[in-house]
């Protein structure tokens, strides 16, 4: 056993930040002053290099706006940007041979506000980095999504013009699936999931804060297409329609390289922290589930994102380069694009997913003081779903005209994910059979999740189902089910997640009221919102449309209504965590008497998270065992041993 | 479970079912089917919906039981029973729902291979989608030898068959098998009629089918769903069926204009 924090101490006092040097030599020490220069130097450099090409080769225009925005402004500019904050300092000191200190902890923790707007490499600053910054793009997403509504409030066109209108719901849905959903999750685990396996920090804490500040420059270019049209063919981005779009489509296709970078960098950092980091004793049948969740969920995004980011490659490349991958002109094939797509784009769903099944599990087993029911199928039903998930992306193509045999295997392993994601349905439901139910808001929000996903996996059947779902493609069902299941399913749970470990990250408790009055206004806003979609596109409205038959007016309205009572709930929540965290009572250490390791450490936890690595003896929801213990911390040889002796 | 638990969920169960019963018929979910397609696909839709009201009001019943039941009660600090799990509950609720699955595929897998039926006598229609129109084609011997491409129209050339007759909205005689080959000019659009429930992407460089068998005459939205552009909300026509002999007098009444691109 190491005694953590005794050896990181003398090297983190030793390697506090030093105060900012002064004059000309702050130009040149990491951090903002030097990212300001930075950033227009490296867009220069990009300019130089396509207007160079071009002079060699003898191109007309040679100063074409096209190329250069798309390697100035979304390529080199950005990597200038990151090189001035200083997230690549250390490794290019080490690569030309300048000395570097390996047990170099100046930029971990956070000492003063000002350390959450560097690089750090302390996993809970940047889980805190990650959540803040995905809840201001949420709020961005969910805006756009209040003037969608205000526009089908009536049938005819209204406030904005059908290119605006396009623009609109294909940037809310990239944001809310790229900008929000994905990286909350990873923001969430980043902080307690190093913890949760008795870990001090990620395996790669450097590349851990590379992997954070890639996300607000995509999620600004996503936002910045606003003043370049074009990027209005849908999230999806289907070919040809993409490729014939106003340039402002390459903005997407750029901000999907940094946002999936992101991910896949932050994946293969939690598949190595949790292969190689656990805790002495944390077997991987002593997991949380919320580590089995990360777990299986990182490697879909290390194995699948690739393909979405080839996807927009190839976008960009028929876009501004007059490449033929889609182009039919030329010989390509639109149908490709969507097979690639989607090969992304489904196990994407199961990215957005089963981190909220890990987040739910933690808080519905804590919240009904019983063991997780089944908690080694819970765990394989999680891999199920990992390989199933694979199987299973022309789902989204039945009516696409892709070979018609093709549609009766994909409806197969369709529909079989139903199984696995039953078994994790009931087992819930079992887990709070005769249990000591708490209703606190992360448990109203975790129960809010499991009704909605019932409803959401139900609807879902029906369009498994090829016959179904060729009537229902591409109509507000399809809009219906994607919300039962993204906002009242991933939302959810990442809303249980926010308000169950609040305390343990920002020391303070939120307010318990104000909770519940966030959780029933979205809960109902979100059925009245999106239940009456069901009806009006099996009807015949079909999705993606400004303007509509004047037979679904009444239902518009409706929904309209309910969708603005919806965005009104969310002013709550923010209300609550900023209040909260300014001005909230203390939180203890274990405000739910959890017995996953991140409780047993002090609300927020030490720097390096343990005093000393602690040793895992148990599982982690041994609820109304007696004597059961997950882990010993800061003990003694002697009370392990004792404890492994009971076990046997 | 004791027995008195057992009767109660039971009870609620049925309540719940009764309820989501009586919204799935008495709501108009679907338009009134008009083709023989969309009685195979709502056979499926009711098919699937049975199933789905039965697993609802079992986990709604359990859920709203256990919720209310096994509540804390405000002082009460204590753990409920360590049950870990029970093999044969889980093995349950993994074979019910898989025979469920499997008997759902099989259904579906049944409409679709009759819906994708082309049978002998069937009229041949081409439906060319460009922004932010639908044209219809119908070439000059009105039957479907079962030519693979396009026999009209080809994006690069044209209007290629003299003889085709072209309209803007899709006219159809009743009772009778249609089969439509579909392609598109720029982007991809995708055809639907909600009366018949048939909907297929009509994709450019590739020409895809679909069987249509209209049964009741009358005029329905025939609707875009595939995101085509600025006009996307806006290409929406008619699918008119009409008898057989109107059928007849108005395709000869049509005229088959030289040169369309």
């Amino acid at each position: 056993m190491t005694a953590v924090h005794e050896e990181h101490a003398e090297h983190y006092e030793a390697h506090a930040p030093s105060p900012p040097p002064s004059g000309l030599r702050r130009l040149m020490a990491p951090g903002w002053v030097r990212a300001i220069w930075m950033t227009p130097l490296f867009a220069l450099i990009g300019f130089g290099i396509v207007v160079g090409i071009r002079a060699l080769a003898g191109w007309e225009p040679i100063v074409d706006w096209e190329p250069i925005i798309t390697v100035a402004f979304l390529t080199t500019a950005p990597i200038g940007f990151l090189a001035g904050l200083g997230a690549f300092d250390y490794w290019l000191r080490w690569a030309f041979g300048f000395p570097t200190v390996p047990e170099d902890h100046s930029g971990h923790g956070a000492r003063r506000w000002t350390d959450y707007f560097r690089i750090n490499t302390d996993h809970k600053v940047i889980g805190v980095q990650y959540v803040v910054t995905t809840v201001f793009f949420f709020l961005a997403g969910g805006l756009m999504a209040m003037l969608v509504r205000a526009e089908l409030a009536k049938p005819e066109a209204n406030y904005v013009d059908p290119q605006t209108y396009n623009e609109l719901f294909t940037a809310h849905a990239a944001l809310m699936i790229f900008l929000f959903v994905i990286p909350a999750f990873a923001g969430l685990a980043n902080y307690v999931l190093p913890i949760m396996i008795g870990a001090p920090d990620m395996a790669f804490p450097r590349l851990n804060a590379l992997s954070y500040w890639l996300l607000p420059i995509a999620g600004l270019m996503m936002l910045a297409s606003f003043f370049f049209p074009g990027f209005g063919a849908g999230w999806t981005n289907y070919t040809p329609l993409s490729v014939d779009q106003p340039f402002g489509n390459v903005f997407f296709s750029m901000a999907v390289q940094w946002a999936g970078a992101s991910s896949i960098m932050t994946a293969l950092n939690f598949l190595v922290t949790i292969i190689t980091m656990r805790a002495p004793g944390m077997t991987f049948w002593r997991m949380p589930l919320l580590v089995w969740a990360n777990f299986t969920t990182s490697l879909l995004v290390v194995i699948a994102t690739p393909f979405i980011a080839g996807s927009q490659f190839f976008v960009m490349f028929d876009k501004v380069m007059h490449t033929h991958f889609f182009d039919v002109e030329g010989g390509g094939y639109p149908l490709g694009y969507q097979h690639i797509f989607w090969f992304y784009s489904h196990p994407a769903v199961y990215i957005m997913i089963l981190p909220g099944f890990g987040i739910v599990s933690e808080v519905i087993s804590a919240m009904s003081r019983k063991p997780i029911f089944g908690y080694r199928l819970m765990a394989l039903s999680l891999v199920a779903i990992l390989i199933l998930g694979f199987s299973v992306w022309a789902h989204h193509m039945f009516v696409a005209g892709m070979a018609t045999w093709l549609r009766v295997p994909m409806m197969i392993t369709t529909l079989l994910i139903a199984v696995p994601t039953g078994i994790k349905v009931f087992s819930w439901l079992a887990t709070t059979w005769e249990g000591k139910i708490n209703f606190s808001t992360p448990m109203l929000f975790a129960l809010g999740f499991v009704s909605m996903f019932v409803i959401g996996g139900l609807s879902g059947i029906f369009l498994g189902a090829v016959p179904i779902d060729i009537h229902a493609s591409d109509t507000y069902y399809v809009v219906a089910h994607i919300h039962y299941v993204l906002l009242g399913g991933s939302l959810f749970t990442i809303f249980a997640g926010f308000y169950y470990w609040f305390p343990k990250m920002t020391g303070r408790m939120y307010n318990e009221t104000l909770g519940k009055v966030h959780f029933w206004g979205t809960f109902l806003a979100v059925n009245t919102t999106f239940f009456p979609m069901h009806l009006i596109g099996l009807q015949g409205q079909p999705r993606r449309v400004y303007t509509y038959e004047s037979q679904f007016s009444e239902w518009n309205l409706f929904i309209s209504i309910s969708s603005f009572v919806l965005g009104a709930s969310f002013i709550v929540f923010i209300y609550n965590m900023i209040v909260s965290w300014s001005r909230g009572p203390r939180a203890p250490a274990n405000p739910w008497r959890a017995n996953t390791l991140e409780w047993q450490v002090s609300s927020p936890p030490p720097i390096f998270n343990f005093d000393e690595i602690p040793q895992v003896v148990g599982n982690p929801y041994e609820y109304g065992v007696p004597g059961a213990k997950h882990a010993i911390l800061n003990g003694d040889r002697k009370e392990v041993e004792a404890t492994e002796e009971v076990r046997r | 479970m004791r027995a008195g638990s057992l009767i109660k969920v039971i009870l609620v169960a049925l309540v719940l079912a009764a309820i989501v019963t009586a919204i799935a018929i008495f709501i108009p979910w679907l338009p009134e089917p008009a083709s023989e397609e969309a009685d195979r696909i709502d056979f499926v839709f009711w098919f699937v919906t049975a199933i789905c009201i039965a697993i609802f009001a079992v986990v709604a019943a359990i859920s709203v039981y256990s919720l209310v039941k096994f509540r804390a009660r405000p002082d009460d600090d204590s753990d409920g029973p360590p049950i870990h799990g029970h093999t044969g509950i889980e093995i349950t609720w993994t074979v019910i729902p898989l025979v469920l699955v499997i008997a759902m595929i099989v259904v579906s897998s049944v409409a679709l291979a009759q819906n994708d039926r082309v049978p002998d006598d069937s009229l041949r229609v081409e439906v060319w989608g460009q922004q932010f129109a639908w044209t219809f084609l119908y070439p000059p011997d009105n039957r479907d030898a079962g030519e693979d491409e396009m026999v009209c129209v080809r994006r690069d050339q044209g209007i290629i068959e003299d003889g085709c007759k072209v309209s803007p909205n899709l006219r159809l005689p009743v009772n009778r098998p249609t089969r439509l080959y579909l392609s598109a000019r720029d982007v991809i659009h995708s055809f639907w009629v909600p009366e018949f429930r048939q909907k297929q992407d009509a994709v450019p460089g590739i020409t895809t089918q679909i069987t249509v068998t209209p049964t009741k005459t009358g005029s329905y939205r025939l609707i875009c769903t595939e995101l085509c552009g600025l006009g996307h909300a806006l290409m929406r026509t008619r699918a008119i069926v009409t008898s057989p002999s109107d059928f007849e007098r108005w395709l000869t009444s049509r005229t088959t204009p030289g040169g369309m691109s």
